[in-house]
């Protein structure tokens, strides 16, 4: 880790009595199959997508019905047990990182479809059933749930609801909170709690769209109601050239400022060309310093209308060669690099440590020419694939974690890309959310009264603090320390990422 | 702005100490809705301007007093709209007013909320404390959603500085189909329809008659309108129509019978109640003329999945919005006391207890 902050409690040893006394009440109404102690069974939960912060939790507890939830809750808040929820572990920022002093509630057995609606186009799912999953079920009625992290065959659509995932079809579809109509859920205390509707709106405030994206630290979900789109008939996509980043970043604009929102709008530069086109043959463009994918879906005759409309704008754009799919198979077959961006790149660097920051687009030129100089400053390599659609970029810094002053310099690179994001008018995350990653730099971009409200909100939920503790908001202390160590670093060390299987972004 | 800014936080904390009700208001148009109006009037239109507005960043930021007419019309100038089609309810309506009311038109069902659109926002709490939350990117996850939280609490949670919407081009083609169908094949055609990829972008269902307004690329425009078979509305007329209804200057909502606002699952039957109906978001929200008791009004929105609001005229002693179960009745008092701990903004327009 570096010097990046200590984080409370990481490597807290277990309180062997409390443990024991925390397993034996909740043992007073689960099965023994529910409740994990011994550490050959809590160790595999010690950490979520984000590696570097590991801690084998106290116990485990796993429950299989909504009343046995609601009394782990009540219990552990009777006990004063902090309590951390779980969904598949696939989080890219450390939110279900375990609590060594509490229990982790692992919301794996929560994986039924409870109800398909077809005609009201909902589905009433358990907050472990996967992403993909979803549509998988609501195939044959012409249906699928929008949303579609990278993650999707792993991730639950609980982890979703927490962290607000987003995915390459955002941009036109929306986002968890865009697709979600209802999420039934019970406090720290154990009481039950909807948010939202089967109807399109709620009386009284929007409690909704404040439980998604809250990260676990407000309500743990138990059954959550998705709205499910009409599949498009056909999907098409035009893979654009560019022999400059700032060009293939002005096309991106450019297609928007036409009036077409595309069902898809990604960009890789020519360093992430290269490391995709060896990993999938894809017959990607070598000679471009960017690649521009650019989606377009609906009716045969629409996406006809829109491809050329397309083409148009990017040919004017000034693209220096353009395909477009003829079938569904080469249509996969140009996504497919972009999907495997991540172990791509994987694959050129011992290492990888993937950002998530959103910037207004007409900053793109400038965000770029910055972390080229960074690149040089540092002398790490950083490809780049991002959303160009909505700004939000995952740029890749490569690294060597064996290499001591490699890790120290990709901190350093890291947390001024962040910075940046901050300065250009952006955010430090714009899908992956806090967690326990980037919690300092929550310092710079809210205003203490701004975070004193984030804790005050959280005391409306949790007053006594226990759920998910010491994530996605940074105590005031937290902030005072950190502004005193006048260096600003994030936590780059990601070496050994599971789901490998996944592409990343 | 900031000088505006400071004069309104001096006005809060000047209220919040003498523990002063402080009624928020911008145009006024919006004054018949929600609970009675309590306090000394603060109007926030000195405080306007359009602030920044880029057309390829699909993003507009204007400050709370714009009138939502100049905010319109300066995106149509670039093809693009406030695709929840807020109503404005009076030549005055402003930004603020209209995400604090957190109303949308005819496009919702397809397009999204007024919370869907907001990125984010700076307001003043209770306390006067000058407060951003979000921010002009369209993907943004730091902290908890405290923008969308703002959108539909009638100023009780705060004064709106500033916003910042998300907005989407106008679709290049549009087209309106009048159909004669009883109401429960309506619903059920509805409901079908929005099953299928086709690009109905409003509905509206009233005394046997159904109107479906199809919007997007020309050529989808066209094939689907072949396909439903419905009579081609004139143009002007169309117009005419979907404004008057988001509106409510349709002759549907002229006389004094109590306007109820049945927000339900969007394939409920028929709503067994006396009086006039109409039908919009395809099935979803249901307009009633109706001098039935709240009570047998809210029990028969709860039986469609939904709630009830009093929206326009009746009896408002009561509460005009549908009450929370204890749990999120808790959770609302308190998200008050957190944003306004002296009780001053707006108090009882939403909730008679806050
Ligand atoms: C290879 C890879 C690719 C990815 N691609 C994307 C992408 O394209 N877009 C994107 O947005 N993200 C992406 N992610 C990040 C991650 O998949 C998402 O954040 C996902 O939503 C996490 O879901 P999960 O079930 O794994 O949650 P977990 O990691 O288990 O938990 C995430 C957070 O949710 C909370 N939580 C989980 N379940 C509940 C519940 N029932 N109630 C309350 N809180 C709960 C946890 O406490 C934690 O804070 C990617 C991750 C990987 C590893």
């Amino acid at each position: 880790m570096g010097e990046a902050l200590p984080l409370e409690n990481i490597d807290a040893r277990i309180d062997a009595a409390r443990q024991r006394d925390v397993a034996r009440a909740l043992r007073a109404f689960l099965p023994e199959r529910c409740v994990l102690w011994r550490e050959e069974e809590t160790r595999p939960f010690e950490c979520d997508g984000l590696t570097a912060y590991r801690r084998v939790p106290m116990v485990v507890a796993l429950p299989e019905t909504e009343e046995q939830v609601q009394r782990i809750l009540k219990t552990c808040h009777a006990m004063e047990v902090p309590v951390v929820p779980r969904g598949a572990g696939t989080g890219l920022s450390g939110g279900a990182l375990p609590p060594g002093d509490g229990v982790l509630l692992a919301m794996a057995k929560f994986m039924r479809v409870v109800r398909v609606d077809p005609l009201a186009r909902v589905a009433v799912v358990q907050p472990g059933v996967r992403n993909a999953a979803i549509s998988d079920v609501v195939a044959p009625f012409g249906l699928y749930y929008a949303p579609d992290p990278s993650s999707q065959i792993a991730c639950s659509i609980g982890g979703n609801v927490a962290e607000n995932s987003g995915g390459v079809h955002c941009l036109k579809y929306g986002l968890t909170v865009h697709n979600v109509l209802r999420v039934r859920g019970y406090t720290m205390a154990g009481e039950p709690v909807d948010f939202g509707a089967e109807a399109l709106d709620a009386p009284g405030y929007d409690l909704l769209a404040l439980m998604i994206g809250s990260e676990g630290l407000l309500a743990v979900a138990t059954e959550i109601t998705v709205k499910l789109l009409p599949k498009a008939q056909v999907a098409r996509v035009v893979m654009a050239s560019f022999d400059d980043v700032e060009k293939a970043g002005d096309a991106a604009a450019a297609i928007i400022a036409a009036g077409i929102i595309p069902a898809g709008l990604e960009m890789m530069d020519g360093a992430a060309t290269h490391a995709v086109e060896q990993f999938v043959h894809a017959g990607y463009d070598l000679e471009a310093a960017a690649i521009l994918l650019c989606e377009s879906d609906g009716t045969a005759e629409e996406v006809e209308e829109e491809i050329a409309r397309m083409e148009r704008v990017l040919e004017r754009a000034g693209a220096t060669r353009m395909s477009v799919s003829r079938n569904e198979a080469e249509r996969l077959k140009y996504w497919s690099g972009r999907k495997a961006a991540f172990p791509a790149v994987g694959r050129i660097s011992p290492d990888y440590y993937c950002m998530d920051g959103t910037i207004p687009k007409k900053r793109l030129g400038e965000m770029l020419n910055f972390i080229a100089s960074l690149e040089k400053k540092y002398g790490l390599r950083c490809p780049n694939v991002f959303h160009a659609g909505d700004g939000n970029l995952h740029p890749l810094i490569l690294f060597d974690a064996n290499d001591a002053d490699q890790l120290h310099r990709t901190e350093e690179f890291a947390a001024e890309v962040l910075e940046k994001c901050i300065e250009v008018g952006g955010t430090i995350t714009g899908e992956h959310g806090v967690g326990v990653e980037k919690i300092n730099q929550m310092c710079t971009q809210f205003r203490p009264d701004e975070l004193a409200t984030f804790r005050a909100v959280k005391r409306v939920f949790d007053a006594k603090g226990l759920l998910n503790p010491g994530k996605a908001v940074p105590t005031l202390h937290r902030c005072a320390e950190y502004g005193r160590m006048h260096v600003r670093r994030s936590s780059p060390d990601r070496s050994a990422l599971p789901h490998p299987e996944l592409p990343r972004f | 702005m900031d000088a505006a800014a400071r004069d309104f936080a001096e006005r809060v904390r000047d209220a919040a100490g003498r523990k002063h009700a402080l009624r928020l208001r911008g145009g006024g148009t919006k004054d018949f809705y929600g609970g009675p109006l309590a306090g000394e009037a603060l109007d926030v239109r000195v405080c306007a301007g359009i602030v920044d507005y880029e057309p390829t960043e699909l993003v507009i930021t204007a400050r709370c007093g714009t009138p939502l007419a100049e905010l319109e019309a300066a995106l149509a100038q670039h093809q693009q709209m406030l695709a929840f089609e807020p109503p404005h309810f009076g030549a005055g309506a402003t930004l603020g007013g209209c995400i604090a009311a957190g109303l949308s038109g005819p496009r919702r069902a397809s397009a999204g909320a007024v919370r869907d659109f907001v990125l984010g926002v700076r307001i003043l709490d209770g306390r006067g404390r000058d407060l951003a939350f979000g921010g002009q990117v369209m993907k943004n996850v730091a902290g908890y959603d405290l923008s969308r939280l703002i959108a539909g609490s009638l100023g009780t949670l705060g004064l709106i500085l500033e916003a910042s919407l998300k907005v989407l081009p106008r679709p290049a083609a549009e087209l309106t189909l009048k159909l004669e169908m009883p109401e429960e094949r309506a619903i059920e055609t509805l409901n079908r329809w929005a099953g299928q990829p086709l690009p109905i972008s409003a509905s509206a269902w009233h005394d046997g008659d159904l109107a479906v307004r199809l919007s997007g690329a020309a050529s989808a425009v066209h094939a689907a309108a072949e396909n439903l078979d419905g009579e081609r509305v004139d143009e002007a007329q169309a117009a005419r129509f979907w404004s008057a209804l988001r509106e409510q200057t349709d002759s549907f909502f002229d006389g004094d019978a109590p306007l109820w606002r049945l927000s339900v699952r969007s394939h409920a039957p028929r709503i067994e109640l006396p009086g006039a109906q109409l039908i919009e978001w395809g099935g979803a929200l249901r307009w009633l003329r109706t001098r039935a008791d709240a009570a047998t009004v809210r029990a028969a929105a709860s039986r469609a999945g939904g709630h009830a609001t009093l929206f326009r005229g009746g009896d408002r002693s009561a509460g005009v919005f549908a009450p929370l179960p204890p749990e999120s009745a808790r959770l609302h008092r308190e998200l008050k006391a957190a944003f306004d701990p002296a009780g001053i903004l707006n108090p009882a327009r939403l909730y008679p207890d806050f």
